[in-house]
């Protein structure tokens, strides 16, 4: 029973087992000391989570990993053109363009649920797709549409001696928004884990006080635990390991209100349907709940958060290619979850947060590995390439395996 | 001033098309009595409870004539939703709960008690927040009054099949205001104890008032627990009685009984023979097991005699259909099977095929045709794969004999009468009784042994019927091929078999002569093995 309990356990998490070993491989070839990894991490992961979290509704809505964000990149990306042209700098501008994703998001999301609705069980490919043709558009909008029927006055926005929209899009100029989220409050990583932890001790007394169940001994744990960790984290090595890291405190705390909302929405009446729709339609229809409108949701949600984790990433970056900065934006992330153990059925955001974690740590540490091991840096870059897709690949015919080992076993169990 | 019948349904006459398949049937259901719904498959019990519902499939086929009231008002229900809100509830066969949610989930299920917090402040009453513990003392309550003492936090996934049953039970109580619920089949994936627990629920149940129909095969139940029954049989109401003026046999009879020989088999008759000891077994199976979704069979055993027909009959769902299935290597099977002697392996298609069996499917156009092909091509498919027959060798490679295999055809269309354009009319173009024919004639290209016959006449009309059933009898008579028939017409079975076996739940209750009693058969499909005297017949 154990054995097969630990088989169990090894199936259903081998591809985040796969990565963490490629991870240590790629470390320790690398040849770039600790302190340096952590720092691109962190730089890494305060771009990237948020996305990443998005795409976890939609997986409990039981319509798979929603590539259709990639619309919700571009619902961003023209906020962030439009802001640009008003010219409203900082946080101010920043507001505004979370804003304005806000309506752009939802209209996408809106159709694309239509859409998902008619084509039920093949949501993730039609959801490729529509990322592909939605491109089309996102040209012609951008190439054709702004400059030419809408007047962009701001020079530097436009294709010098032609129309369209400049190839890149800079942020960081006079009245940018780069890093307007970044630079609000930044802390080192020491002092950020404080704030972090003092932030959760108080959340998890507040659920403790809120709870029926009062269960003191787990309070206890967790609050000791989480004094160990903040303790640890002030001396000695672990400071140093994390010393080049300065903490972006706003941008984390989004990702973390984001965690935050997706517990909280799995607990009301539309998190249930949720949940309820995404394990048996038939049933969740049976009891009356409007399935299609429920699943219209799920990706509205999505394609919305999805909007404001591409704004997270572009202030972050500073400037983006206007016409491909949201390209890969679905299948990477995509990919980060199925790397922190998701599966196209079920995702926690702890699998989510672990998953981009490591799928980044193999975007860092992978070219400096190929370049020491094989003398060029491509071939670094053509394996993290590989990998990206070779884990979603994996990660589906692991599912549809463990799947049908399950109906075998209930088959089984059922002749019993 | 309360009525006298909680529910009346009068003179419901319901047709799809030109076939009618319910006509002037009444169901009357007083307040706190459990009443009883019996009929064969395809008796019209589910139309009439789809018309209950208000099912969507009802409107959309022309609605039905006749009236249905509640509390002595007559009502219109326009959906399965609006009957609820009437106060009609369903205990579903299959059931409704999700795996992954608790039994308090489960039972709450678009029900939920919630409590406002900011977010629903803002954004409307779908983000309140779910009050579990209000939901879980519902659920405490309606668990409770069926009898069940497990904890009301428990994942539904994992729990044994008749605990899913309570709480699906627990969910309809739960739901305020309801005044009749619909048992279908409840106690068919139970085991003895369990369906006895729940025959004790459901006269709790009726006792505080709420009136129950209880849809169900096993007349051993309706005997102990109903109060009152109505019988239908192919569409029409055959009698509602007390069931203490009743009784399993009387029951049985009227289920089953059609008066005199005026059934439409009447013109294909067979003289029934008896197989004694010294007559070759052809066929000899042990403990068959097949895992056929829907048609689930658990442990079947027979003998089938050289040159026999073999009828195997049941209801629906019982599992005959899964017998003749895994012998043939559609579905998964385990046990064994013994074919002229020889020990056949299971779960391959073509090792079955080969070794002289062949079959009609009863899924005319899932497994038995290839609808885009022409007629020859469907005819003779099998055989050219297996045996390689109709081929010759040219250039070194295996080419198709074209002329040999129209020739074949030709020949196949004209003694079957199949009725087409030419042997080149793609099979999909047929109408169901010419596609059946084109079925048999691929299974006769095989020349083989033994013949299975899975539902032959299963939505075609009289003529093709008539002349499908003397096929396999002139097949049988003058080519001495052993034919194992499955059919839920037991009617037909009895006009041309010799023996048939009947299937229950998955085992074969009996292997009765064609010529026992309308009582017999009715029991052994009820699962209750028939006492005949001093006829045993293994």
């Amino acid at each position: 029973m154990d054995k097969n309990k630990m088989r169990e356990f090894a199936r259903n998490n081998v591809v985040t087992m796969m990565f963490i070993i490629l991870c240590a491989v790629c470390m320790v070839f690398s040849g770039y000391s600790p302190s340096y990894v952590m720092y691109e991490l962190f730089g890494r992961l305060s771009r990237n989570m948020f996305i990443v979290l998005s795409l976890i509704i939609p997986i409990v809505a039981g319509m798979g990993i929603n590539f259709a964000i990639t619309t919700g990149a571009m619902a961003a990306q023209i906020s962030c053109l439009l802001v640009l042209e008003w010219g409203i700098s900082g946080i101010a501008g920043f507001g505004v363009a979370v804003l304005l994703t806000v309506p752009l998001a939802t209209l996408f999301g809106w159709l694309i649920g239509k859409l998902f609705n008619k084509m039920k069980g093949q949501e993730m490919i039609g959801g490729l797709v529509i990322g592909y043709f939605a491109n089309g558009l996102y040209q012609l909008l951008f190439l054709f549409i702004f400059d030419n029927i809408i007047p962009i006055k701001n020079p530097n926005l436009t294709i010098k001696g032609s129309t369209g929209i400049a190839n890149t899009m800079d942020l960081s100029k006079d009245g940018g928004i780069a890093a307007a989220l970044d630079k609000l409050w930044r802390l080192p990583f020491h002092q950020a884990v404080l704030v972090f932890a003092g932030i959760i001790a108080l959340l998890l007394i507040f659920g403790y006080v809120k709870s029926h169940k009062k269960n003191q001994k787990r309070l206890g744990i967790q609050l000791v635990a989480l004094a160990v960790v903040a303790v640890i984290t002030q001396f000695g090595p672990v400071k140093e390991l994390f010393a080049m890291v300065n903490v972006p405190m706003v941008t984390f705390g989004c990702v973390a209100v984001l965690c935050l909302f997706n517990v909280v929405i799995m607990r009301t009446k539309l998190g249930q349907q949720f949940r309820a729709v995404g394990q048996s339609g038939t049933v969740a229809n049976a009891s009356g709940i409007n399935v299609n409108h429920v699943r219209i949701i799920a990706i509205v949600f999505s394609t919305v958060l999805a909007g404001w984790g591409q704004l997270i990433f572009v202030q972050n970056m500073g400037a983006f290619q206007t016409y491909g900065a949201h390209g890969q934006v679905g299948l990477y992330a995509g990919a980060a979850i199925l790397v922190g153990g998701a599966s196209v059925v079920r995702a926690t955001n702890v699998q989510a947060l672990l998953g981009t974690v490591l799928f980044h740590l193999m975007f860092i540490l992978a070219p400096a590995a190929g370049k020491n091991l094989f003398g060029d840096a491509a071939i670094g870059e053509y394996f993290r390439v590989f990998l990206c897709y070779g884990v979603i690949a994996v990660a589906l015919v692991m599912h549809a395996w463990s799947e049908n080992a399950r109906k075998k076993k209930a088959a089984a169990g059922e002749e019993k | 001033m309360a009525a006298e019948y909680i529910l009346e349904m009068k003179d419901i006459t319901k047709r799809y098309g030109e076939n009618t398949v319910l006509s002037n049937v009444s169901l009357k259901i007083r307040p706190g009595e459990i009443h009883a719904l019996l009929g064969e498959n395809g008796a019209g019990k589910s139309t009439l409870m789809n018309v209950l519902f208000g099912m969507p499939v009802i409107h959309a086929t022309g609605g039905f004539s006749g009236e249905v009231l509640i509390d002595g008002e007559k009502t219109v229900i326009a959906s399965p939703h609006d009957a609820m809100r009437k106060g009609i509830g369903m205990v579903h066969q299959e059931f409704m709960l999700i795996p992954g949610f608790t039994i308090t989930e489960n039972i709450k299920l678009n029900r939920e008690i919630t409590k406002p917090n900011i977010l629903s402040r803002i954004f409307g009453s779908n983000l309140e927040t779910l009050d579990m513990k209000e939901m879980s003392g519902d659920a405490r309550e309606a668990l409770d009054s069926v009898g069940m003492s497990i904890d009301e936090y428990t994942m539904v996934q994992g729990l044994p099949v008749g605990y899913m049953q309570f709480v699906e039970i627990a969910r309809e109580i739960d739901k305020k205001g309801v005044k009749l619920l619909v048992f279908d089949e409840p106690t068919a994936v139970l085991t003895e104890s369990e369906a006895g627990q729940l025959l004790k629920v459901m006269k709790d149940i009726a006792a505080k008032g709420i009136a129950i129909i209880f849809i169900t095969h096993r007349l051993d139940e309706v005997i102990n627990a109903a109060d009152s029954i109505t019988i239908l049989r192919d569409g029409q109401f055959v009698t509602a009685c007390e069931t203490k003026d009743t009784n399993a046999v009387r029951l049985a009879e009227m289920m089953i009984g059609r008066e005199g020989n005026d059934g439409e088999f009447s013109f294909v008759t067979a003289e029934p023979r008896t197989f004694g000891k010294d007559v070759p077994i052809a066929l000899n199976i042990t403990h068959l097991a097949v895992d056929m979704p829907g048609e689930m069979v658990k442990d079947a055993s027979f003998q089938v005699h050289e040159g026999e027909i073999f009828g195997i009959g049941g209801l629906a769902g019982q599992g005959k259909i899964g017998i003749p299935n895994g012998i043939m290597g559609v579905c998964q099977a385990k046990g064994d099977v013994e074919f002229l002697g020889k020990k056949m392996t299971l779960n391959d298609a073509r090792a079955a095929l080969s070794s002289g069996m062949a079959m009609v499917s009863e899924d005319r156009r899932g497994v038995g045709l290839l609808l885009d092909e022409s007629i020859e091509d469907n005819i003779v498919f099998n055989a050219m794969q297996i045996k390689g027959d109709f081929t010759r060798k040219f250039l070194g490679l295996t080419q198709r004999d074209t002329k040999a295999i129209r020739k074949h055809a030709e020949n196949m269309i004209k003694e079957l009468d199949i009725r087409c354009v030419s042997s080149l009319q793609h099979s999909g173009t047929l109408s169901g009784g010419n596609q059946q024919k084109v079925c048999i004639a691929r299974a006769l290209t095989m020349h083989p042994k033994m013949l299975f016959v899975s539902e032959p006449t299963r939505g075609i009309d009289i003529g093709a019927k008539k002349l499908v059933l003397e096929t396999l009898v002139k097949l049988n008579r003058e080519l001495g091929m052993t034919i194992v028939m499955v059919s839920s017409e037991l009617m037909e079975l009895r006009s041309i078999c010799d023996n048939i076996a009947i299937v229950s739940e998955g085992r074969v209750v009996d292997i009765l002569p064609v010529n026992a009693s309308d009582a017999d058969f009715g029991l052994a499909m009820s699962g209750i093995k028939p006492e005949r005297g001093g006829e045993a017949h293994e």
